[in-house]
Protein backbone atom coordinates (compact mmCIF):
# COMPACT_ATOMS: atom_id res chain seq x y z
CA UNK A 1 0.00 0.00 0.00
CA UNK A 2 0.97 3.34 -1.11
CA UNK A 3 0.34 6.75 0.92
CA UNK A 4 1.71 9.26 -1.45
CA UNK A 5 0.20 12.21 -1.19
CA UNK A 6 0.76 15.17 -3.14
CA UNK A 7 2.06 17.36 -0.28
CA UNK A 8 4.79 14.52 0.87
CA UNK A 9 7.35 16.34 -0.96
CA UNK A 10 7.85 19.13 2.08
CA UNK A 11 11.43 19.27 3.21
CA UNK A 12 11.10 17.85 6.68
CA UNK A 13 9.40 14.36 5.55
CA UNK A 14 12.03 14.20 2.86
CA UNK A 15 14.76 14.54 5.37
CA UNK A 16 13.17 12.55 7.52
CA UNK A 17 13.38 9.60 5.12
CA UNK A 18 17.18 10.16 4.10
CA UNK A 19 18.12 9.66 7.74
CA UNK A 20 15.22 7.26 7.89
CA UNK A 21 17.39 4.78 5.75
CA UNK A 22 20.26 4.94 8.06
CA UNK A 23 18.78 4.20 11.45
CA UNK A 24 16.23 2.17 11.42
CA UNK A 25 14.93 3.29 15.15
CA UNK A 26 12.42 5.59 14.63
CA UNK A 27 12.47 6.83 17.65
CA UNK A 28 14.87 6.37 20.46
CA UNK A 29 14.78 7.23 24.47
CA UNK A 30 17.57 6.45 27.10
CA UNK A 31 17.30 7.05 30.61
CA UNK A 32 14.12 9.20 30.49
CA UNK A 33 12.05 10.01 33.37
CA UNK A 34 8.33 11.21 33.26
CA UNK A 35 6.74 12.96 36.21
CA UNK A 36 3.28 14.65 37.54
CA UNK A 37 4.34 17.25 39.64
CA UNK A 38 6.68 15.10 42.01
CA UNK A 39 5.01 12.04 41.19
CA UNK A 40 7.27 10.13 39.35
CA UNK A 41 5.25 8.06 36.33
CA UNK A 42 8.47 7.20 34.14
CA UNK A 43 11.46 5.84 35.51
CA UNK A 44 14.76 5.59 33.79
CA UNK A 45 12.79 4.19 30.35
CA UNK A 46 15.23 3.08 27.62
CA UNK A 47 13.63 1.90 24.56
CA UNK A 48 14.03 2.16 20.67
CA UNK A 49 10.83 2.04 18.75
CA UNK A 50 11.46 0.70 15.49
CA UNK A 51 10.81 2.18 11.78
CA UNK A 52 7.74 0.55 10.27
CA UNK A 53 7.36 -1.78 12.49
CA UNK A 54 3.87 -2.27 15.04
CA UNK A 55 5.10 -1.93 18.97
CA UNK A 56 3.04 -2.82 21.30
CA UNK A 57 3.59 -1.12 25.06
CA UNK A 58 1.64 -3.73 27.88
CA UNK A 59 0.90 -3.49 31.09
CA UNK A 60 -1.49 -3.03 34.24
CA UNK A 61 -3.25 0.30 34.42
CA UNK A 62 -1.29 3.25 35.85
CA UNK A 63 2.22 1.68 34.48
CA UNK A 64 2.60 4.42 32.73
CA UNK A 65 2.65 3.21 29.06
CA UNK A 66 0.01 5.97 28.19
CA UNK A 67 2.12 8.62 29.52
CA UNK A 68 5.07 7.70 28.16
CA UNK A 69 3.18 7.38 24.30
CA UNK A 70 1.75 11.07 25.06
CA UNK A 71 5.37 12.13 25.81
CA UNK A 72 6.19 11.23 22.01
CA UNK A 73 4.21 14.09 20.80
CA UNK A 74 4.35 16.36 23.61
CA UNK A 75 0.21 16.06 24.07
CA UNK A 76 1.21 16.19 27.92
CA UNK A 77 2.58 19.53 27.38
CA UNK A 78 -1.27 20.58 28.20
CA UNK A 79 -0.89 18.83 31.72
CA UNK A 80 0.31 21.40 34.44
CA UNK A 81 3.28 20.09 36.58
CA UNK A 82 4.09 17.35 33.85
CA UNK A 83 7.42 17.28 33.33
CA UNK A 84 10.02 15.27 31.59
CA UNK A 85 13.78 14.37 32.04
CA UNK A 86 16.57 12.01 29.74
CA UNK A 87 16.51 11.70 26.47
CA UNK A 88 13.69 10.63 23.74
CA UNK A 89 14.57 11.70 20.31
CA UNK A 90 12.38 11.25 17.10
CA UNK A 91 14.77 10.77 14.10
CA UNK A 92 17.48 11.50 15.78
CA UNK A 93 16.29 15.33 17.32
CA UNK A 94 15.63 15.73 20.39
CA UNK A 95 11.49 16.04 21.16
CA UNK A 96 11.70 17.53 24.43
CA UNK A 97 13.56 20.66 23.65
CA UNK A 98 11.72 23.54 24.19
CA UNK A 99 12.61 24.82 21.06
CA UNK A 100 11.05 21.94 19.27
CA UNK A 101 8.29 23.40 17.14
CA UNK A 102 5.34 21.38 18.87
CA UNK A 103 2.92 21.64 15.92
CA UNK A 104 5.31 20.14 12.94
CA UNK A 105 6.06 17.52 15.40
CA UNK A 106 2.20 16.50 15.79
CA UNK A 107 2.34 17.16 11.96
CA UNK A 108 4.93 13.87 12.04
CA UNK A 109 4.04 12.05 14.95
CA UNK A 110 0.28 11.14 14.91
CA UNK A 111 -2.12 9.80 17.50
CA UNK A 112 -5.29 7.77 17.44
CA UNK A 113 -7.48 8.31 21.06
CA UNK A 114 -9.47 5.68 23.00
CA UNK A 115 -12.82 6.94 22.15
CA UNK A 116 -13.10 7.87 18.46
CA UNK A 117 -13.18 11.82 18.81
CA UNK A 118 -14.31 12.56 15.10
CA UNK A 119 -15.09 16.67 15.03
CA UNK A 120 -18.78 17.48 14.47
CA UNK A 121 -18.16 18.12 11.17
CA UNK A 122 -18.46 16.41 7.74
CA UNK A 123 -16.74 13.45 7.04
CA UNK A 124 -14.66 15.14 4.61
CA UNK A 125 -13.84 18.24 7.03
CA UNK A 126 -12.37 15.67 9.75
CA UNK A 127 -9.78 14.09 7.26
CA UNK A 128 -8.81 17.24 5.33
CA UNK A 129 -8.50 19.15 8.87
CA UNK A 130 -5.13 17.94 9.33
CA UNK A 131 -3.84 18.81 6.13
CA UNK A 132 -5.86 22.43 6.15
CA UNK A 133 -3.81 23.46 9.24
CA UNK A 134 -0.59 22.74 7.28
CA UNK A 135 -0.49 23.42 3.82
CA UNK A 136 -2.37 25.43 1.05
CA UNK A 137 -3.62 22.91 -1.42
CA UNK A 138 -5.81 23.35 -4.66
CA UNK A 139 -9.34 21.31 -3.83
CA UNK A 140 -8.42 18.82 -6.12
CA UNK A 141 -5.74 18.01 -4.60
CA UNK A 142 -7.74 17.55 -1.67
CA UNK A 143 -9.85 15.61 -2.47
CA UNK A 144 -7.30 13.46 -3.90
CA UNK A 145 -5.70 13.21 -0.25
CA UNK A 146 -8.80 12.70 1.66
CA UNK A 147 -9.58 9.86 -1.18
CA UNK A 148 -6.01 8.85 -0.68
CA UNK A 149 -6.45 8.74 3.32
CA UNK A 150 -9.81 7.34 3.40
CA UNK A 151 -8.67 4.03 1.11
CA UNK A 152 -5.64 3.98 3.62
CA UNK A 153 -8.38 3.70 6.63
CA UNK A 154 -10.11 1.06 4.43
CA UNK A 155 -12.68 3.36 5.29
CA UNK A 156 -13.30 4.86 1.98
CA UNK A 157 -15.97 2.30 0.15
CA UNK A 158 -18.30 2.74 2.86
CA UNK A 159 -18.17 6.52 3.17
CA UNK A 160 -17.52 7.51 -0.54
CA UNK A 161 -21.00 8.56 -1.06
CA UNK A 162 -21.65 10.84 1.65
CA UNK A 163 -18.51 12.44 2.57
CA UNK A 164 -20.26 15.35 3.15
CA UNK A 165 -22.86 13.57 5.28
CA UNK A 166 -22.06 14.42 9.60
CA UNK A 167 -19.43 12.39 10.89
CA UNK A 168 -21.29 11.57 13.77
CA UNK A 169 -23.63 9.26 11.84
CA UNK A 170 -21.17 6.42 11.59
CA UNK A 171 -20.91 3.69 13.98
CA UNK A 172 -17.82 3.56 16.49
CA UNK A 173 -15.83 1.30 14.50
CA UNK A 174 -16.07 3.52 11.10
CA UNK A 175 -15.72 6.59 13.37
CA UNK A 176 -11.80 4.79 14.72
CA UNK A 177 -11.28 4.13 10.85
CA UNK A 178 -12.17 7.97 10.09
CA UNK A 179 -9.79 9.14 13.39
CA UNK A 180 -7.01 7.03 11.92
CA UNK A 181 -7.55 8.50 8.28
CA UNK A 182 -7.55 11.79 9.90
CA UNK A 183 -4.64 11.04 11.47
CA UNK A 184 -2.30 9.92 8.53
CA UNK A 185 -4.19 12.83 6.24
CA UNK A 186 -1.45 15.34 7.68
CA UNK A 187 1.34 12.80 6.31
CA UNK A 188 2.85 12.00 9.95
CA UNK A 189 5.50 9.21 9.97
CA UNK A 190 4.61 7.87 13.20
CA UNK A 191 1.32 6.93 14.51
CA UNK A 192 0.82 6.55 18.27
CA UNK A 193 -2.32 4.54 19.33
CA UNK A 194 -3.65 4.85 23.08
CA UNK A 195 -5.80 1.81 22.80
CA UNK A 196 -7.69 2.48 19.95
CA UNK A 197 -10.12 -0.47 20.20
CA UNK A 198 -11.02 -0.49 23.91
CA UNK A 199 -14.48 1.42 22.96
CA UNK A 200 -15.21 -0.72 20.09
CA UNK A 201 -16.93 -3.51 19.71
CA UNK A 202 -15.62 -7.35 18.58
CA UNK A 203 -16.50 -6.77 14.90
CA UNK A 204 -15.03 -3.39 14.64
CA UNK A 205 -11.62 -4.79 16.58
CA UNK A 206 -11.07 -6.79 14.10
CA UNK A 207 -11.56 -4.20 11.45
CA UNK A 208 -8.94 -1.84 13.42
CA UNK A 209 -6.56 -4.37 13.71
CA UNK A 210 -5.97 -5.27 10.22
CA UNK A 211 -6.04 -1.83 9.25
CA UNK A 212 -3.20 -1.68 11.68
CA UNK A 213 -1.42 -4.49 10.24
CA UNK A 214 -2.14 -2.79 6.64
CA UNK A 215 0.05 0.33 8.12
CA UNK A 216 2.82 -0.60 9.68
CA UNK A 217 4.45 -1.08 5.99
CA UNK A 218 4.24 2.86 5.33
CA UNK A 219 3.88 4.40 9.50
CA UNK A 220 5.84 3.45 12.47
CA UNK A 221 3.20 2.30 15.01
CA UNK A 222 3.30 2.69 18.80
CA UNK A 223 -0.11 1.23 20.65
CA UNK A 224 -0.83 1.07 24.10
CA UNK A 225 -3.52 -1.97 24.49
CA UNK A 226 -4.70 -3.66 27.71
CA UNK A 227 -5.44 -6.79 25.86
CA UNK A 228 -2.43 -9.36 25.50
CA UNK A 229 -4.34 -11.22 22.62
CA UNK A 230 -4.40 -8.32 20.67
CA UNK A 231 -0.87 -7.80 21.46
CA UNK A 232 0.31 -10.87 20.26
CA UNK A 233 -1.92 -10.53 17.00
CA UNK A 234 -0.96 -7.42 15.68
CA UNK A 235 2.71 -6.42 16.75
CA UNK A 236 6.38 -7.33 15.80
CA UNK A 237 7.41 -5.81 19.48
CA UNK A 238 5.88 -5.80 22.74
CA UNK A 239 7.32 -3.31 25.50
CA UNK A 240 5.84 -4.69 29.34
CA UNK A 241 5.69 -1.61 31.61
CA UNK A 242 5.15 -2.46 35.39
CA UNK A 243 4.74 0.81 37.84
CA UNK A 244 6.64 3.44 35.75
CA UNK A 245 9.29 1.40 34.77
CA UNK A 246 9.85 -0.85 31.70
CA UNK A 247 10.25 -4.51 32.38
CA UNK A 248 11.06 -6.28 29.31
CA UNK A 249 11.02 -5.40 25.69
CA UNK A 250 11.68 -7.53 22.57
CA UNK A 251 10.14 -9.43 19.84
CA UNK A 252 6.64 -9.74 20.79
CA UNK A 253 6.87 -13.65 20.06
CA UNK A 254 9.63 -14.00 22.26
CA UNK A 255 8.43 -12.13 25.12
CA UNK A 256 4.78 -13.85 25.37
CA UNK A 257 6.35 -17.49 24.69
CA UNK A 258 9.88 -17.26 26.63
CA UNK A 259 10.14 -14.04 29.02
CA UNK A 260 13.59 -13.37 30.65
CA UNK A 261 11.32 -11.93 33.62
CA UNK A 262 9.50 -13.22 35.76
CA UNK A 263 7.37 -10.38 36.39
CA UNK A 264 6.64 -10.29 32.53
CA UNK A 265 6.00 -14.17 32.67
CA UNK A 266 3.45 -13.92 35.34
CA UNK A 267 1.54 -10.80 33.73
CA UNK A 268 1.82 -12.42 29.57
CA UNK A 269 0.30 -15.26 31.32
CA UNK A 270 -2.63 -13.82 33.04
CA UNK A 271 -1.44 -13.96 37.01
CA UNK A 272 -2.05 -10.92 37.29
CA UNK A 273 -2.88 -7.31 36.05
CA UNK B 1 -18.51 -16.57 62.62
CA UNK B 2 -18.23 -14.84 59.51
CA UNK B 3 -21.58 -15.99 58.34
CA UNK B 4 -23.13 -14.21 61.28
CA UNK B 5 -21.21 -11.21 59.87
CA UNK B 6 -23.35 -10.91 57.07
CA UNK B 7 -26.76 -12.31 58.37
CA UNK B 8 -30.03 -10.29 57.86
CA UNK B 9 -31.65 -8.07 60.34
CA UNK B 10 -34.27 -9.75 62.17
CA UNK B 11 -37.81 -8.93 61.30
CA UNK B 12 -38.11 -7.66 65.06
CA UNK B 13 -35.59 -5.15 64.21
CA UNK B 14 -36.89 -3.70 61.03
CA UNK B 15 -40.01 -2.46 62.70
CA UNK B 16 -43.62 -2.73 60.99
CA UNK B 17 -44.31 -2.64 57.45
CA UNK B 18 -45.77 0.30 56.04
CA UNK B 19 -49.06 -0.75 53.81
CA UNK B 20 -49.37 -0.06 50.23
CA UNK B 21 -52.97 1.36 50.82
CA UNK B 22 -50.81 4.31 52.35
CA UNK B 23 -48.09 4.12 50.11
CA UNK B 24 -50.46 4.81 47.64
CA UNK B 25 -52.49 7.45 49.37
CA UNK B 26 -49.34 9.58 49.48
CA UNK B 27 -48.57 9.20 46.06
CA UNK B 28 -51.64 10.25 45.16
CA UNK B 29 -51.73 13.76 46.87
CA UNK B 30 -48.02 14.39 46.14
CA UNK B 31 -49.22 13.90 42.63
CA UNK B 32 -51.70 16.18 42.56
CA UNK B 33 -50.70 18.85 44.30
CA UNK B 34 -47.78 18.86 41.62
CA UNK B 35 -50.11 18.87 38.65
CA UNK B 36 -52.32 21.84 40.90
CA UNK B 37 -48.75 24.09 41.03
CA UNK B 38 -48.35 23.96 37.48
CA UNK B 39 -51.51 24.20 35.86
CA UNK B 40 -51.45 27.49 37.94
CA UNK B 41 -48.50 28.78 36.17
CA UNK B 42 -49.78 27.66 32.97
CA UNK B 43 -53.07 29.40 33.53
CA UNK B 44 -51.57 32.85 35.11
CA UNK B 45 -49.47 32.81 31.66
CA UNK B 46 -52.30 32.22 29.65
CA UNK B 47 -54.23 34.54 31.07
CA UNK B 48 -51.69 36.97 30.49
CA UNK B 49 -51.38 36.53 27.19
CA UNK B 50 -55.43 36.41 26.80
CA UNK B 51 -56.27 39.95 28.70
CA UNK B 52 -53.53 41.12 26.09
CA UNK B 53 -55.38 40.01 22.92
CA UNK B 54 -58.74 41.23 23.95
CA UNK B 55 -57.89 44.87 25.21
CA UNK B 56 -55.78 44.71 21.71
CA UNK B 57 -58.72 43.80 19.78
CA UNK B 58 -60.62 46.36 21.02
CA UNK B 59 -58.43 49.11 19.65
CA UNK B 60 -58.45 47.56 16.53
CA UNK B 61 -61.98 46.84 16.38
CA UNK B 62 -63.41 50.49 18.10
CA UNK B 63 -64.93 52.29 21.07
CA UNK B 64 -68.51 52.81 21.34
CA UNK B 65 -67.91 56.84 20.94
CA UNK B 66 -64.94 56.03 17.98
CA UNK B 67 -64.07 53.99 15.50
CA UNK B 68 -61.11 51.23 15.48
CA UNK B 69 -57.81 52.23 14.41
CA UNK B 70 -57.55 48.81 12.15
CA UNK B 71 -55.21 46.03 12.14
CA UNK B 72 -53.63 47.74 8.51
CA UNK B 73 -52.97 51.16 9.90
CA UNK B 74 -51.29 50.35 12.62
CA UNK B 75 -48.93 48.29 11.06
CA UNK B 76 -48.18 49.84 8.61
CA UNK B 77 -48.25 53.12 9.52
CA UNK B 78 -45.11 55.32 9.33
CA UNK B 79 -46.80 57.93 12.27
CA UNK B 80 -47.29 57.53 16.02
CA UNK B 81 -48.51 60.37 17.97
CA UNK B 82 -51.36 59.41 20.66
CA UNK B 83 -50.20 61.77 23.43
CA UNK B 84 -49.95 65.13 20.84
CA UNK B 85 -52.87 67.64 20.54
CA UNK B 86 -54.29 67.61 16.60
CA UNK B 87 -54.68 64.48 15.12
CA UNK B 88 -54.24 61.25 17.08
CA UNK B 89 -51.93 59.22 14.52
CA UNK B 90 -51.10 55.48 15.69
CA UNK B 91 -48.79 53.70 12.98
CA UNK B 92 -46.27 51.66 15.47
CA UNK B 93 -43.69 51.60 12.67
CA UNK B 94 -41.56 54.20 14.35
CA UNK B 95 -41.72 52.78 17.77
CA UNK B 96 -40.69 49.01 15.78
CA UNK B 97 -37.92 51.12 14.35
CA UNK B 98 -36.96 52.80 17.70
CA UNK B 99 -37.04 48.96 19.58
CA UNK B 100 -34.72 47.50 16.52
CA UNK B 101 -32.48 50.14 16.58
CA UNK B 102 -31.65 50.38 20.26
CA UNK B 103 -31.72 46.49 19.46
CA UNK B 104 -29.43 46.08 16.71
CA UNK B 105 -26.84 48.90 18.82
CA UNK B 106 -26.86 46.34 21.72
CA UNK B 107 -26.31 43.32 19.39
CA UNK B 108 -23.41 44.86 17.50
CA UNK B 109 -21.56 45.94 21.12
CA UNK B 110 -22.36 42.82 23.65
CA UNK B 111 -22.69 39.40 21.02
CA UNK B 112 -19.36 40.22 19.14
CA UNK B 113 -17.48 41.24 22.48
CA UNK B 114 -19.60 38.63 24.82
CA UNK B 115 -18.37 35.78 22.56
CA UNK B 116 -14.62 36.91 22.29
CA UNK B 117 -15.03 37.03 26.12
CA UNK B 118 -16.43 33.85 26.12
CA UNK B 119 -13.98 32.30 24.05
CA UNK B 120 -11.01 33.68 26.58
CA UNK B 121 -12.74 32.28 29.85
CA UNK B 122 -13.19 29.21 28.29
CA UNK B 123 -10.23 28.12 26.24
CA UNK B 124 -7.29 30.80 27.45
CA UNK B 125 -8.18 31.72 30.91
CA UNK B 126 -5.81 30.06 33.49
CA UNK B 127 -9.14 28.94 36.28
CA UNK B 128 -8.15 31.46 38.86
CA UNK B 129 -8.56 34.18 36.35
CA UNK B 130 -12.01 32.59 35.00
CA UNK B 131 -13.27 32.27 38.72
CA UNK B 132 -12.57 35.99 39.41
CA UNK B 133 -14.23 36.85 35.82
CA UNK B 134 -16.85 34.46 35.98
CA UNK B 135 -18.32 36.11 39.37
CA UNK B 136 -17.39 39.94 38.23
CA UNK B 137 -19.78 39.02 35.45
CA UNK B 138 -22.22 37.72 37.72
CA UNK B 139 -22.41 40.88 39.52
CA UNK B 140 -23.01 43.13 36.46
CA UNK B 141 -25.76 40.79 35.61
CA UNK B 142 -26.98 41.76 39.02
CA UNK B 143 -27.10 44.93 38.71
CA UNK B 144 -30.69 46.59 38.34
CA UNK B 145 -31.69 48.38 35.53
CA UNK B 146 -32.65 51.70 36.23
CA UNK B 147 -28.92 51.48 37.44
CA UNK B 148 -27.53 51.28 33.68
CA UNK B 149 -30.07 53.63 32.35
CA UNK B 150 -28.97 56.27 35.21
CA UNK B 151 -25.25 55.39 33.71
CA UNK B 152 -26.24 56.18 30.12
CA UNK B 153 -27.60 59.14 31.06
CA UNK B 154 -24.72 60.11 33.34
CA UNK B 155 -21.89 58.75 31.69
CA UNK B 156 -22.57 57.42 28.48
CA UNK B 157 -24.05 60.66 26.74
CA UNK B 158 -21.79 63.10 28.26
CA UNK B 159 -18.85 60.87 26.40
CA UNK B 160 -20.64 60.71 23.37
CA UNK B 161 -21.23 64.57 23.31
CA UNK B 162 -17.58 65.23 23.95
CA UNK B 163 -17.11 63.68 20.58
CA UNK B 164 -19.41 64.93 18.33
CA UNK B 165 -22.44 67.86 19.10
CA UNK B 166 -25.28 65.48 17.04
CA UNK B 167 -25.99 63.72 20.46
CA UNK B 168 -28.90 65.23 22.21
CA UNK B 169 -29.27 64.81 25.93
CA UNK B 170 -31.76 61.74 24.91
CA UNK B 171 -29.89 59.54 21.89
CA UNK B 172 -30.55 55.63 20.73
CA UNK B 173 -26.86 55.10 20.83
CA UNK B 174 -26.79 55.85 24.52
CA UNK B 175 -29.56 53.46 25.83
CA UNK B 176 -28.06 51.39 22.78
CA UNK B 177 -24.52 50.89 24.63
CA UNK B 178 -26.53 50.77 28.18
CA UNK B 179 -28.58 47.70 26.70
CA UNK B 180 -25.48 46.21 25.21
CA UNK B 181 -23.80 45.92 28.50
CA UNK B 182 -26.95 44.81 30.53
CA UNK B 183 -27.13 41.79 27.88
CA UNK B 184 -23.09 41.48 28.01
CA UNK B 185 -23.15 38.71 30.56
CA UNK B 186 -25.97 36.86 29.17
CA UNK B 187 -24.12 36.04 26.35
CA UNK B 188 -20.72 35.66 27.63
CA UNK B 189 -22.28 33.36 30.71
CA UNK B 190 -23.97 31.25 28.63
CA UNK B 191 -21.59 31.30 25.40
CA UNK B 192 -19.17 30.53 27.76
CA UNK B 193 -21.78 26.90 29.42
CA UNK B 194 -21.68 26.25 25.39
CA UNK B 195 -17.75 26.51 24.70
CA UNK B 196 -17.09 24.34 28.01
CA UNK B 197 -19.75 21.58 27.22
CA UNK B 198 -17.16 20.61 24.29
CA UNK B 199 -15.71 17.38 25.29
CA UNK B 200 -11.89 17.62 26.09
CA UNK B 201 -11.33 14.67 23.32
CA UNK B 202 -12.35 16.91 20.18
CA UNK B 203 -9.85 19.87 21.91
CA UNK B 204 -7.07 16.83 21.85
CA UNK B 205 -7.92 15.71 18.85
CA UNK B 206 -7.17 19.07 17.33
CA UNK B 207 -3.76 19.72 19.33
CA UNK B 208 -2.81 15.68 18.47
CA UNK B 209 -3.23 17.09 14.68
CA UNK B 210 -1.26 20.00 15.13
CA UNK B 211 -3.84 22.79 15.84
CA UNK B 212 -2.29 25.19 17.61
CA UNK B 213 -4.88 26.93 20.61
CA UNK B 214 -6.65 29.22 18.07
CA UNK B 215 -6.98 26.89 15.39
CA UNK B 216 -8.42 24.65 18.15
CA UNK B 217 -10.75 27.09 19.63
CA UNK B 218 -11.94 28.60 16.28
CA UNK B 219 -12.14 25.71 14.00
CA UNK B 220 -13.25 22.82 16.55
CA UNK B 221 -14.53 24.00 19.84
CA UNK B 222 -16.56 27.00 18.02
CA UNK B 223 -18.58 25.15 15.53
CA UNK B 224 -18.86 22.48 18.28
CA UNK B 225 -20.84 24.79 20.08
CA UNK B 226 -22.40 26.90 17.82
CA UNK B 227 -25.82 26.39 18.74
CA UNK B 228 -25.72 27.17 22.16
CA UNK B 229 -24.03 29.90 21.27
CA UNK B 230 -26.78 30.97 18.35
CA UNK B 231 -29.17 30.13 21.82
CA UNK B 232 -27.06 32.90 23.84
CA UNK B 233 -27.09 35.22 21.30
CA UNK B 234 -30.95 34.84 20.90
CA UNK B 235 -32.23 35.01 24.35
CA UNK B 236 -29.50 38.37 24.94
CA UNK B 237 -31.38 39.70 21.75
CA UNK B 238 -35.16 38.92 23.43
CA UNK B 239 -33.87 40.70 26.64
CA UNK B 240 -32.78 43.89 24.90
CA UNK B 241 -36.14 44.10 23.18
CA UNK B 242 -38.04 43.91 26.31
CA UNK B 243 -35.33 45.85 28.27
CA UNK B 244 -37.60 49.41 29.24
CA UNK B 245 -36.21 51.08 31.98
CA UNK B 246 -32.96 51.66 30.27
CA UNK B 247 -34.63 53.00 27.25
CA UNK B 248 -37.31 54.97 29.35
CA UNK B 249 -34.51 57.10 30.83
CA UNK B 250 -32.35 57.40 28.22
CA UNK B 251 -33.61 57.18 25.00
CA UNK B 252 -35.63 59.63 24.83
CA UNK B 253 -39.70 60.29 24.33
CA UNK B 254 -39.81 60.96 20.53
CA UNK B 255 -41.45 58.26 18.33
CA UNK B 256 -39.82 58.53 14.80
CA UNK B 257 -38.90 56.61 11.61
CA UNK B 258 -34.81 56.69 11.82
CA UNK B 259 -31.80 54.77 11.76
CA UNK B 260 -29.78 57.53 12.96
CA UNK B 261 -28.33 56.39 16.69
CA UNK B 262 -27.20 60.01 17.44
CA UNK B 263 -31.19 61.06 17.41
CA UNK B 264 -33.78 60.04 20.31
CA UNK B 265 -36.14 57.42 20.16
CA UNK B 266 -38.76 55.97 21.35
CA UNK B 267 -39.44 52.16 21.65
CA UNK B 268 -42.15 50.11 22.05
CA UNK B 269 -41.66 49.85 25.96
CA UNK B 270 -40.71 53.33 26.29
CA UNK B 271 -43.94 54.10 25.03
CA UNK B 272 -45.73 51.70 27.47
CA UNK B 273 -43.92 53.28 30.39
CA UNK B 274 -45.38 56.62 29.04
CA UNK B 275 -48.68 56.01 28.92
CA UNK B 276 -48.82 53.90 32.20
CA UNK B 277 -46.50 56.48 34.19
CA UNK B 278 -48.34 59.93 32.30
CA UNK B 279 -51.89 61.13 32.47
CA UNK B 280 -53.35 59.10 30.02
CA UNK B 281 -56.79 58.63 30.65
CA UNK B 282 -58.03 54.93 31.78
CA UNK B 283 -60.43 53.58 28.72
CA UNK B 284 -59.22 56.65 26.02
CA UNK B 285 -57.43 55.46 22.58
CA UNK B 286 -54.07 56.19 23.47
CA UNK B 287 -54.46 54.39 26.80
CA UNK B 288 -56.20 51.32 24.63
CA UNK B 289 -53.00 51.56 22.26
CA UNK B 290 -50.67 50.62 25.11
CA UNK B 291 -52.08 47.18 24.64
CA UNK B 292 -51.79 46.83 20.52
CA UNK B 293 -47.76 48.08 21.29
CA UNK B 294 -47.40 45.36 23.97
CA UNK B 295 -49.54 42.65 21.83
CA UNK B 296 -47.16 43.62 18.82
CA UNK B 297 -43.94 43.17 21.45
CA UNK B 298 -45.28 40.01 22.98
CA UNK B 299 -45.47 39.05 19.12
CA UNK B 300 -41.83 39.88 18.44
CA UNK B 301 -40.08 37.78 20.74
CA UNK B 302 -42.29 34.87 20.53
CA UNK B 303 -41.06 34.82 17.13
CA UNK B 304 -36.95 35.39 18.19
CA UNK B 305 -37.67 32.38 20.90
CA UNK B 306 -39.39 30.25 18.11
CA UNK B 307 -36.53 30.63 15.67
CA UNK B 308 -34.04 29.94 18.29
CA UNK B 309 -35.62 27.17 19.37
CA UNK B 310 -35.83 26.00 15.44
CA UNK B 311 -32.15 27.03 15.13
CA UNK B 312 -31.28 24.67 18.18
CA UNK B 313 -33.00 21.69 16.43
CA UNK B 314 -31.49 22.41 12.75
CA UNK B 315 -28.31 22.21 14.87
CA UNK B 316 -28.92 19.40 16.74
CA UNK B 317 -30.04 17.32 14.18
CA UNK B 318 -26.41 18.20 11.95
CA UNK B 319 -24.17 17.05 15.40
CA UNK B 320 -26.25 13.80 16.61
Amino acid sequence: MTMMSPMQTNPTTAAATATGTADPMAIRAASFDGFYGSFQALKGISLDIPRNQVTAFIGPSGCGKSTFLRWMNRMNDTIAGARASGTLTLDGEDILARSVDVVDLRRRVGMVFQRPNPFPKSIFDNVAFGPRLHWRHSRADLEDLVEQSLRSAALWNEVKDRLHASALGLSGGQQQRLCIARAIAGGPEVLLMDEPCSALDPKSTASVEELIRELRTAYTIVIVTHNMQQASRISDRTAFFFEGSLIEAGQTETLFTNPKSKQTEDYVTGRFG
Amino acid sequence: MAQSAVAAPTSAARGTPIPRSSRDRSERVVKSVLLSFSLLSIVTTFSIVAVLGIEAWGFFKGFPDKPGIGLVPFFTGTEWSPLLGGEQKFGVLPLVCGTLLVTVIAGAFALPIGLVTAIFLSEYAPSRLRVVLKSALEVLAGVPTVVYGFFALAVITPALQRVSDAFGTYNALSAGLAVGIMILPIVCSLSEDALRAVPQSLRDGSSALGGTKFDTSVKVVLPAALSGIMASFLLALTRAIGETMIVALAAGGLAQMTMNPASQVQTMTGFIVAIFTGDAQANSVEYASSYAVAATLFLMTLALTLAGTAILRRFREEYE
